[in-house]
């Protein structure tokens, strides 16, 4: 057990900054998701982690060792890939016993542990099996179970459940989250998907170009997007986004017009200032009747989804989302005008740099 | 099976397949299986180049055969038991100097580029791929007792050389042999390598195994096929090989006399073509034991896999 902490860490390749001057520290027994597009240095950071690679500059520390110029073997952290990366040459009990065996464990020992963990993932009656004679699922819990035969102080997971199918995929994730705070070790979970991050994580880091944005607990991040980009990246679908322009108490779009009456971030903001107007879908209201401050705009496709019904509506080349809940949704027809509209405290403004506008 | 051969529309009639087959069929029988018949036919009587025997060879039965193996003489210098010994430590020496060599040059270069990589590579093939009489002609020079470049490398050093063809010819053949033919287990293992995926490695590592516990319980595992099919190749190939000659000229006194070179000097020094084809087909047996051991070896793997 034990924090994981970035010291302003760099790692280029060539000129590319995977990772630009990160710094972070992941709190003993906290289990932390680095949330981002591909690309953007998710894997890099969990690498640096593992010693995996090398950081160009910067330090980095796990417990209170300096472990920034050590070989992955002495960091002591267990490590999930991608591609689960079991040895196609050694059965399941040999897989996860690996760890154990180049700590020199005796025979007997080794087996015992690793029979033990893989009864616990359930997966201990398949021990004699090679890992091309099981399912993707056990595949992925055998490889959670190697990475954690040696009780290592950081468990690091880079996209693991990735390659697995949607339903299996809601299972894993439950069982990791379990295993993780059953034993109650630090852990680094690598993902693009933001639902399995929200579900998953005590604290999100969300990265975009090798640099956090914004780092906070699922829900902060959710309430709270310091960006325009953190904000349309969690979510799903999607908060919806619109530039607009501040006019006389007014924020105008290509094709709306809305008072900024109640905006309390709009006294931060001068007349002609470029905005991005944030509103998450479950925040919008619709209704078949004209109402006062809304955007009317035609019904352009509905989804009923059960518990919640997608309803899009077409303002200019951009769809704006709504979510309404219960198996009741506005009674519209297809290419029926709706009347949209917010309460105030609701809406997300962000500047032109795309960085949240708060109230002054 | 795609569809179009499910449903039996073939491009091809049956019959229109095998006509198109029928030339190489004839042709494999013509040079391939004729000669071998013939050489079979021709051991078992006591046909010369020269004299009466060319004319009218007479059939001698298990003649030439038992000549071979008449063990009161047959280690003697010369006579193809102590060929047979030559060829054996001539064939270990290389298979194991090819495969040890190939494996850690691979193995040192790994995942690496540059320059000495390039560099050691491109000879190495070279070596491999040069004509035989460029390079018979290049490692004479090499050993020469009194002009060689070894001797005037020893010398540099204070070494005082010898006249290694005629000193050690076993010894530099299989150094030469080894020099040429590494070149196919490196190149071999250097793919088998490169094909394991990074993450294996990477587990490895994290799991905290060393350079040794990595190689010795991933990376081997994982190219033992490659390794098998390098085994019996190079003992096949080296079994037959005839370059030497151009060096040692099989001698002297018969010290390099490897089997390839015996057969040679039997056949075509002594024109005995009866004596040299029983040799042959000898010969001819042990590489089909060799084949089809690999052969075996190869389904094995298939099945287990
Ligand atoms: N070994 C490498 N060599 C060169 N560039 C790399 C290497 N690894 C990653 N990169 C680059 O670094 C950036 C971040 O990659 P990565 O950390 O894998 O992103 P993510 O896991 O978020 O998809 C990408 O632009 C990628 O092309
Ligand atoms: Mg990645």
């Amino acid at each position: 057990m034990a924090r994981v902490l970035f010291e302003n860490v760099t790692k280029e390749f060539g000129s590319v900054k995977a990772v630009n001057d990160v710094s972070l520290e992941i709190q003993d027994g906290e289990l932390l998701c680095l949330l981002g597009p591909s690309g953007c240095g998710k894997t890099t950071t969990l690498r640096l982690i593992a010693g995996l690679e090398t950081a160009t500059s910067g330090r980095i520390h796990i417990g209170d060792t300096d472990v920034t110029r050590f070989s992955p073997k002495d960091r002591d952290v267990g490590m999930v890939f991608q591609d689960y990366a079991l040895y196609p040459h050694m059965n399941l009990a040999d897989n996860i016993a690996y760890p154990l065996k180049v700590r020199k464990v005796r025979e007997a020992a080794r087996m015992e542990r690793a029979k033990e963990v893989a009864d616990h993932l359930r997966i201990g009656h398949l021990m004699e099996r090679l890992p091309g004679q099981i399912s993707g699922g056990q595949q992925q819990r055998t490889s959670v179970a190697r990475a954690v035969v040696h009780e290592p102080r950081v468990f690091l997971f880079d996209e693991p459940l990735s390659n697995l199918d949607a339903k299996l995929r809601l299972e894993s994730r439950g069982f990791i989250k379990h295993l993780q705070q059953e034993m109650g070790v630090t852990a680094v979970y690598v993902t693009h998907d933001q639902a399995e991050a929200m579900a998953l994580a005590d604290r999100i880091a969300v990265m975009q170009d090798g640099v956090i944005v914004q780092i906070g607990s699922p829900l902060e991040i959710y309430r709270n997007p310091q960006t325009s980009f953190v904000a349309n990246f969690l979510g799903s679908p999607p908060m919806n986004l619109f530039d607009a322009e501040v006019r006389n108490g007014s924020f105008v779009g290509s094709s709306f017009e809305l008072d900024a009456k109640g905006v309390k971030e709009h006294s931060a903001l001068n007349d002609g200032d470029s905005v991005t107007l944030g509103i998450r879908p479950e925040h919008v209201r619709v209704s078949p009747k004209p109402m006062k401050n809304s955007i009317a705009s035609e019904l352009y496709a509905f989804e009923a989804l059960g518990p919640e019904s997608i309803l899009s509506f077409r303002i200019d080349e951009q769809l704006l989302v709504a979510r309404a809940f219960g198996d009741d949704p506005p009674e519209i027809e297809m290419g029926q005008t709706a009347y949209l509209s917010f309460e105030p405290r609701h809406l997300h403004l962000f500047n032109e740099h795309g960085s949240r506008v708060n109230a002054d | 099976m795609d569809d179009l051969t499910k449903r039996g529309n073939h491009i091809l009639s049956v019959r229109a397949g095998v006509a198109l087959l029928v030339p190489a069929f004839v042709f494999i029988g013509l040079f391939l299986f004729f000669p071998f018949i013939w050489v079979f036919l021709i051991s078992f009587t006591n046909r010369t180049l020269l004299g009466a025997a060319a004319q009218d060879p007479e059939f001698v039965g298990l003649g030439n055969y038992l000549r071979l193996f008449d063990f009161s003489r047959w280690m003697r210098s010369g006579e193809f038991g102590h060929s047979l010994y030559l060829t054996v430590i001539f064939v270990i020496g290389s298979l194991i100097g090819q495969v040890t060599l190939g494996l850690a040059i691979a193995f040192a270069f790994n995942r690496r580029r540059g320059k000495l990589r390039e560099i050691i590579y491109t000879l190495v093939t070279l070596a491999w791929i040069l004509p035989e009489t460029a390079i018979g002609f290049t490692w004479t020079a090499f050993l020469d007792g009194r002009r060689g470049t070894l001797n005037a490398i020893l010398g540099a050093f204070g070494i005082e050389g010898v006249e290694w063809l005629l000193e050690f010819p076993l010894l530099s053949i299989t150094v030469f042999n080894i020099w040429r033919g590494t070149a196919f287990s490196m190149l071999l293992f250097s793919a088998a390598l490169g094909n394991i995926r990074p993450s294996y490695l990477e587990t490895a590592d994290v799991a905290g195994a060393g350079p040794w516990q990595r190689f010795r319980d991933i990376m081997f595992p994982l190219i033992s096929p490659q390794f098998v099919t390098a085994l019996v190749l190079v003992t096949l190939w080296t079994f037959n090989v005839f370059t030497p000659f151009l060096l040692t000229g099989g001698g002297p006194a018969f010290g390099s006399d490897i089997i390839a070179i015996h057969t040679y000097r039997v056949a075509f020094q002594f024109f005995e073509f009866g004596r040299g084809s029983a040799i042959a087909v000898i010969v001819m047996t042990i590489n089909l034991i060799l084949a089809a051991s690999y052969l075996f070896g190869l389904k094995r793997k298939e099945v287990a896999t």
